[in-house]
């Protein structure tokens, strides 16, 4: 595959959430705000990169038998750095997101990629093969942030958009969309649109 | 390819070797700026409770000149001299048993179980006078524990900034006790009465406060549509302003012994 085609699929075509429905219990938690769902994505691009490219640059010397918890300990070594990272960088976003970082480890899409790609290609098609994922990871959760935060507190990235009731505006702002419930319903319905306009993603009966 | 116990041992090995390495390399090299930041937001928070913050950029300025820290013996109200208030570590304290003080379970009305007897307190000075006196409390919410600081007047009784830090309560429900417009209705509320009395008068009601009525002064208006994070605050408040809070030392406060 070419490294266009592997940057940019899984953002519609194939998507990790979407399509493979991977990675859906920390799409609840941080898509709240548009400005958490962004860094949670960046994060998790980053780790699903470095992960994939380092178990590729390993793939030769890795013994069957212990693959899994090689992966499991190169991405968890991945997600303390990017924690870290975080903490030093952006220490407010980093206290408002604040356990949800340490659980990118448990997020299958980054397992999922070095396990099912990483394992089997060379190094830098893995690395942009994991950056692509994080990417249809990012921009799922962009969406579903944007009308969560939009309707449910008014704001996009933290600015007012709709003037609130509670602040002198107009916009009674929904409560629904606050709680993490809500995204099962708004993933639900973005797989419903794309299958829809791409029904070649429906599975076979 | 050929599999070994030995050659999966060394694997195993060498990546832990490495990988232990890289964790703790970046551990190490990014804590100096990871203390930098907590230090900063603490400041910012006392800052924002207290109403001297500005912006990011002069945050530490601003404390320099105005804040010192010392700490406090609840059980007396009494300063204390000999700890080094600017080193003294509050989260130790709040671990170590020779401080710390079981609560019974009437007394615990914060829901925290036990608290250390001596908390750091911040005073903020204006010209060299004591201005106002920035206390950290805690206590049960709906799903959380609510960690904030309230800025009282030298009086020991008014209250100037309420500002929580720390909170998981419900976005839009209970989360909006980081609304300023409620923040807003804190200064100038008063948390005794005036009789000398150690029981906190504040309270906080349900709705919105009768401007008419006696007790305005002490009512707060209440969250709505999210009456068990209201409760959490009032408790948190009923707590801290009473004995085994910090009543004592607000006491010395009102003699004026705190400089």
């Amino acid at each position: 595959m070419k490294t266009k085609e592997l940057l940019l699929d899984p953002i519609v075509k194939n998507n990790p959430i979407a399509l493979q429905v991977l990675g859906i219990c920390s799409a609840l938690a941080v898509t709240s705000q548009m400005k958490q769902a962004l860094i949670m994505g960046l994060a998790v691009s980053l780790v699903t990169g470095v992960s994939s490219a380092m178990v590729s640059v390993m793939r030769n010397f890795i013994p069957n038998s212990i693959r899994i918890i090689v992966q499991m300990t190169i991405i968890a070594s991945a997600v303390i750095v990017a924690d870290q990272l975080l903490k030093a960088y952006v220490y407010d976003v980093a206290k408002q997101m604040s356990v949800y970082v340490g659980l990118i480890i448990t997020n299958c899409i980054v397992m999922g990629r070095t396990e099912g790609f990483a394992m089997k290609n060379k190094p830098f098609a893995s690395f942009i093969d994991g950056i692509g994922n994080g990417l249809g990871y990012t921009c799922m959760l962009l969406a579903v942030a944007f009308i969560r935060e939009l309707f449910g507190s008014g704001k996009l990235f933290g600015y007012s958009v709709l003037p609130l009731t509670t602040e002198g505006g107009w916009y009674q702002s929904n409560g629904l969309l606050l709680l993490p419930a809500c995204s099962f319903f708004i993933i639900g319905c973005m797989i419903w649109l794309l299958r829809t306009f791409r029904p070649e993603q429906v599975e076979k009966e | 390819m050929s599999e070994t116990a030995g050659k999966t041992i060394t694997v195993a090995a060498v990546l832990c070797g490495v990988c232990s390495v890289l964790v703790a390399g970046a551990v190490v090299v990014l804590k100096p700026k990871q203390i930098i930041n907590q230090d900063l937001d603490l400041k910012k928070n006392i800052l924002m409770s207290s109403g001297l913050y500005q912006n990011d950029q002069t945050i530490d300025q601003v404390y320099q000149a105005s804040v010192t820290p010392v700490v406090v013996d609840l059980t007396t109200g009494e300063q204390v001299a000999d700890l080094d208030a600017t080193k003294f570590d509050q989260d130790k304290a709040d671990k170590d048993p020779q401080y710390l003080v079981e609560l019974s379970k009437e007394d615990d009305k914060a829901g925290i179980r036990r608290i250390s007897r001596l908390q750091k307190v911040f005073l903020v000075k204006k010209e060299g006078q004591l201005d106002q006196i920035v206390l950290h409390l805690y206590g049960k919410g709906l799903w959380s524990t609510m960690k904030g600081f309230l800025a009282v007047d030298k009086d020991g009784m008014t209250v100037r900034g309420f500002n929580y830090y720390s909170h998981g309560e419900t976005p839009g429900l209970g989360g909006e006790v980081d609304n300023p417009r409620w923040k807003a209705i804190w200064p100038g509320k008063k948390l005794y009465d005036g009789s000398g009395s150690f029981e906190p008068k504040i309270d906080i009601v349900k709705g919105s406060v009768n401007p008419q009525s006696e007790d305005a002064a002490y009512q707060v208006d209440g969250l709505s549509g999210a009456t068990l994070t209201s409760n959490g605050v009032e408790n948190t408040f009923k707590f801290w302003f009473a004995k085994n809070g910090y009543s004592n030392f607000l006491a010395k406060v009102r003699e004026g012994v705190i400089q």
